[in-house]
């Protein structure tokens, strides 16, 4: 195992794909030459030229559409958004076309695309370096939808979505890139999708999130149990499709779930966690299902009081969880 | 379009067309009449819902695809472009089978409306409703084509309106700037549903190639003969490393937007019957007959054969049966790792 942060695992991720495979190249504004805003590319270009590790117009729906023209050509690329909260003009690309290359073809055609977009806030990045816009793509079939919150799932998830024959859409946390760090199997691995991961087993409380926000659940879940309040933590990974097993299964621990993001309240992916959660074992559940999340308003401001009150944190997170327990 | 400028050469031959292409050229652009005609009483029987027309602009469409190389070339047509399918080997069956939805059809297996082309045989690249998005596809197509050091093409088509949207502009940016080979073919049929050209665009589309760094040329998209001339040259551009090339086919689009639009709430049949006398296909025809290569009986003979051909298609398409209804499920995602994966290589 070795030691590597977050945006190490990413590239790597990149890295090797492009190595093991010639169909596998890079797209986005400011990936070649930079190597990213944040570093993200870094190497790339050096290492596989200009075209494989390209700098587009700053253009972003040409971005999606032209990976997606070469998906079907028979590429396998990665189309890097600068900031998730800048894919919006190719929001039609990816929901109009990419999602639906498959089925509107009737299996003719296929768009094995991955689209990266960096997302969340935490950062002072203010109202459009901060969204988090998964419950935009969230429901839209034919996307699948990945949001690893530690370095293994980072790489391991890149990697399934490159080699992955439908879209992949691939949320990675900027708070994350440099902050987290962890083990990270060596050799080529991958990280299944669809498949989530349960973090912590407990008895209590059962929290169900995905992303940066896990980091504070598990903090908080280990201070908790200083109190005596034992935590069974589920990381979703894939939030699309939803390991509807694995969830139904977690809540059944402990009859009591709260459910975290950083994406607002309102229609966020933690309603649909909850509603399938209400269809499968309403009678088994000893408290109302809780949701923390981030507020419904449209976006993070940049002052820091109201950055700090948009986030969560550990402190917030403790909260939800011990009044869950005490419910 | 007349004979020749010298008498012993056709005008059709100085461009490289051979007598039997020439014909054939003529037999598509029929095909492609006498389908969207059959497809106009189809739906005033009311044996299917929708039909969207393309007559008017069979001339440019099949001028354009025997320029191309229709062995290797990739194809973006738009909804209009029977003309253009049936020439790259799109069959009337084939059509017919999506007029009716039915299962059997190649173009999406009865799911999506008629003019939605798609066919990996033929690399005609799937398309869809929301306009323009096939232009950074085709793009893409050609970034792509050129990274495997294919010498092909990527041809796409649309409408004026369409050049509107953002995609197009960000499509032949792109291309523009990595100089691929690509050909953006704008059918300007002067109409967007109701809204006419001078409320679409207040300059000229083929300028706009200006901006992007790459030629944009005009042409009389009633002349198969002149959009055959125009698109070889976008093609040997493109092949030979010099980048994409914005044709504007002018033309005019003589029938409704759709059987579900009555056009004379916004133009006089004054006007529709001032386009239907510089109609491309009877103007072709006389060309033809003035080369020799065309005559009344041969005109006979060929309707008679689309005839029947069409009465055929048609039944086949009528009584084939649709997608069974939990086909509904199928292809949201890859079935297994084989299936339309896209997993090899061209090569």
């Amino acid at each position: 195992m070795a030691v590597m942060s977050y945006i190490d695992a990413i590239r790597s991720a990149m890295q090797e794909e492009m190595e093991r495979d010639a169909s596998v190249f890079v797209l986005g504004e400011d990936v070649g030459l930079k190597g990213g805003v944040f570093t993200t590319t870094k190497g790339l270009q050096e290492q596989f030229g200009e075209q494989r590790a390209m700098d587009t117009p700053l253009s972003e729906s040409a971005i999606a559409g032209v990976a997606i023209g070469a998906a079907m050509y028979g590429m396998k690329p990665i189309a890097e958004m600068q900031y998730s909260d800048f894919m919006f003009p190719a929001t039609n690309q990816i929901i109009s076309e990419a999602a639906k290359i498959r089925y509107r073809s009737n299996n003719d055609w296929s768009c094995p695309v991955v689209i990266r977009a960096p997302i969340g806030g935490g950062i002072f990045g203010g109202l459009y370096h901060s969204q988090c816009p998964e419950s935009v793509f969230f429901g839209t079939p034919g996307l699948k939808i990945v949001a690893p919150y530690r370095p293994a799932d980072a790489k391991g998830l890149l990697k399934s979505a490159i080699q992955d024959p439908d879209p992949v859409l691939y949320f990675e946390h900027k708070k994350c890139y440099k902050l987290v760090t962890g083990e990270v199997p060596e050799g080529d691995y991958a990280v299944p999708i669809g498949e989530s991961n349960v973090l912590r087993e407990g008895e209590d409380i059962t929290v169900i999130g995905y992303s940066l926000p896990l980091h504070y659940v598990m903090q908080a879940a280990e201070e908790l149990e200083q109190e005596g309040i034992s935590a069974h933590v589920l990381d979703l990974r894939t939030l699309q499709p939803l390991d509807k097993q694995a969830i139904v299964e977690a809540v059944k621990r402990t009859g009591k779930v709260l459910i975290v993001h950083e994406d607002n309240k309102t229609g966020g992916v933690g309603a649909e966690v909850a509603a399938l959660i209400a269809e499968e074992l309403l009678y088994e559940l000893d408290a109302p299902i809780q949701r923390l999340c981030g507020p419904d308003v449209p976006a993070m401001p940049i002052n820091p009081p109201s950055e700090k009150f948009y986030m969560l944190n550990v402190e917030k997170t403790k909260k939800a969880m011990r009044e869950l327990a005490l419910y | 379009m007349t004979k020749s400028g010298s008498a012993q050469q056709t005008l059709h031959d100085e461009l490289g067309l051979t007598d039997k292409e020439a014909v054939e050229m003529y037999v598509s652009m029929q095909k492609a009449r006498a389908f969207d005609e059959r497809c106009m009483l189809l739906q005033r029987a009311g044996k299917i819902n929708f039909h969207v027309s393309g007559i008017g602009q069979e001339a440019a469409q099949v001028g354009a695809a025997f320029a191309l190389d229709r062995s290797q070339d990739y194809f973006l047509p738009y909804y209009r472009d029977y003309g253009f399918v049936l020439s790259v080997g799109m069959t009337l069956k084939e059509l017919m089978l999506s007029v009716f939805a039915k299962a059997e059809d190649p173009n999406s297996g009865g799911r999506q409306m008629p003019g939605h082309f798609g066919s990996k045989r033929l690399r005609i690249v799937t398309g869809s409703s929301p306009v323009t998005t096939q232009v950074p596809h085709a793009a893409g197509v050609a970034l792509a084509a050129k990274m495997k050091g294919e010498r092909l093409v990527s041809f796409v088509t649309f409408g004026e309106g369409s050049s509107n949207q953002g995609d197009f502009h960000e499509g032949c940016n792109f291309a523009g700037v990595h100089k691929l080979p690509v050909i953006f073919f704008c059918e300007n049929n002067q109409y967007a549903i109701s809204t006419p050209i001078h409320r679409q665009v207040a300059g000229k589309i083929s300028d706009r190639a200006a901006g992007y760094g790459f030629p944009g040329i005009e042409v009389d998209g009633n002349d198969p003969l002149e959009v055959y001339r125009v698109v070889k040259e976008a093609r040997r551009r493109a092949v030979e490393g010099e980048g994409p090339t914005l044709v504007e086919a002018k033309m005019y689009r003589i029938s409704p937007h759709s059987t579900s639009d009555n056009d004379l709430a916004y133009r006089t049949k004054e006007e529709v019957e001032q386009h239907r006398n510089q109609d491309g296909l009877p103007r072709y025809r006389a060309y033809l007959m003035d080369c020799g290569l065309w005559d009344e009986a041969r005109e006979q003979t060929l309707l008679k054969q689309l005839r029947e051909e069409l009465d055929e298609a048609t039944a086949y398409g009528d009584k084939a049966p649709f997608p069974a209804a939990e086909d509904t499920l199928r292809y949201v995602y890859a079935e297994s790792d084989e299936e339309g994966s896209n997993a090899t290589w061209r090569s």
